[in-house]
């Protein structure tokens, strides 16, 4: 069985479960026309996927570390970041609790990205 | 007869993709990747490989977790290219080995008894497409008509939501895999690629940790004592190297898979992903 690990999200069936609406809305951005829904209403697109009202908030806020803990999975948060101008590092950075300009600081070669 | 020529161990970082199709391989930060596969492609040149197996993960581009498997075979005549949320790259699709995959599944069922998922429709994505990239030339405008030089079949495993399969799952399915090919009674060269990792974390305060040490460690042990490395739980693995390191159970199928003599080895961590690079060649 798995124990816990600090700072780090397990992503296992309990989780899973708990974040199946968010998955399931991040999945469809796989599709062009749901991208073009969501750019142009995402509240239409959160309610027809039946989000919760603490889900749509997290939504809202672009809180990606709070996604990831109601049970967004990291491969299905990075549809949600790129069609909300958030690449994999400016989420990484807030998920840190730092600015983009620092956590590039911290990278070895930042040029590769 | 089927045989095993080669097995290639290679992280599978999706920022690769946009390089490749930008024409970005030759800047100062991209360099060092695309340079240790210069090499590489020599030497796959020169074993000639008619198929890849190219055991990878799906990053929810094309399996969802309504019905997700643990083992996943390819079993088509081509393969799309994904979208994974990013719009589809300009890649010719892939061109399967029906043949080949359902002797594989018969092979694996009936006589190993890895009970795998069968698709007869894949779209694949970075996890499968950044190894094929870097490994084997696609071609550029008119070129690319030909497509890629070999046909590809895509083993997909559950590296993403726990309970993924053991270390020592992997490795055997690699043994199998290798039984499987050798039991084809038509000529073919296949190589093996086990992809993802090696070490990165992409969520929590942890994001962006990297372990070098760890790294090393594991493409030591992959050479030198690949049945004591596959005893190795997920928890160390992710303990060690990150949540997301655990993609690493997949580099020990094509161990299990491919034997002989370690060829390549090289390691690059610029970013977020310790990007690791080992070959074996049968002797």
């Amino acid at each position: 069985m798995l124990r816990p690990i600090p700072d780090t999200s397990i992503f296992d069936l309990r989780l899973s479960h708990r974040g199946r609406r968010l998955n399931k809305l991040c999945a469809a951005l796989c599709s062009s026309q749901e991208r073009e829904a969501f750019k142009r209403d995402e509240e239409a697109v959160m309610s027809r996927f039946a989000l919760t009202d603490t889900e749509k908030e997290l939504i809202r806020k672009r809180d990606f570390k709070g996604l990831i803990e109601a049970g967004t999975n990291i491969y299905y948060l990075l549809k949600i970041g790129s069609v909300t101008g958030n690449g994999l590092y400016r989420m990484g950075a807030q998920m840190r609790g730092e600015s983009y300009e620092e956590f590039l600081s911290t990278r070895k070669i930042s040029g590769a990205v | 007869m089927g045989k095993i020529v080669g097995g290639i161990g290679l992280s599978h970082v999706p920022s690769v993709g946009p390089v490749v199709d930008r024409n970005r391989t030759q800047e100062p930060a991209w360099k060092p990747l695309f340079d240790a596969y210069v090499p590489v492609r020599e030497w796959l040149a020169q074993l000639k490989p008619d198929v890849a197996i190219v055991v990878y993960n799906d990053h929810a581009a094309d399996f969802g977790f309504d019905k997700y498997p643990t083992f996943a075979l390819g079993v088509a005549e081509r393969y799309a290219i994904g979208d994974e949320g990013f719009g589809t790259r300009p890649l010719p699709e892939v061109k399967g080995d029906l043949d080949l995959s359902i002797h594989l599944s018969e092979a694996l069922i009936y006589e190993h008894e890895f009970d795998l998922t069968l698709c007869q429709e894949i779209a694949v994505e970075h996890g499968f497409l950044v190894p094929m990239n870097l490994c084997f030339p696609h071609g550029q405008g008119q070129e690319a008509m030909r497509g890629w030089p070999v046909r590809a079949i895509p083993l997909q495993v559950n590296v993403i939501q726990h309970p993924l399969p053991t270390a020592r799952r992997c490795f055997r399915l690699g043994y199998a895999l290798r039984a499987a090919v050798e039991s084809y009674p038509v000529d073919a060269r296949v190589v093996v690629m086990g992809t993802g990792g090696m070490s990165h974390q992409l969520q929590g305060r942890r994001f962006g940790h990297v372990n070098e040490a760890f790294d090393q460690w594991f493409l030591d042990r992959l050479e030198s004592d690949p049945a004591a490395l596959a005893g190795i739980t997920h928890q160390k693995i992710m303990e060690e190297a990150g949540a997301e390191a655990v993609e690493l159970i997949m580099w020990l199928t094509m161990r299990g898979a491919a034997r002989g003599k370690r060829v390549h080895r090289h390691y690059y961590a610029p970013m977020t992903t310790g990007m690791g690079l080992v070959t074996f060649e049968a002797s």
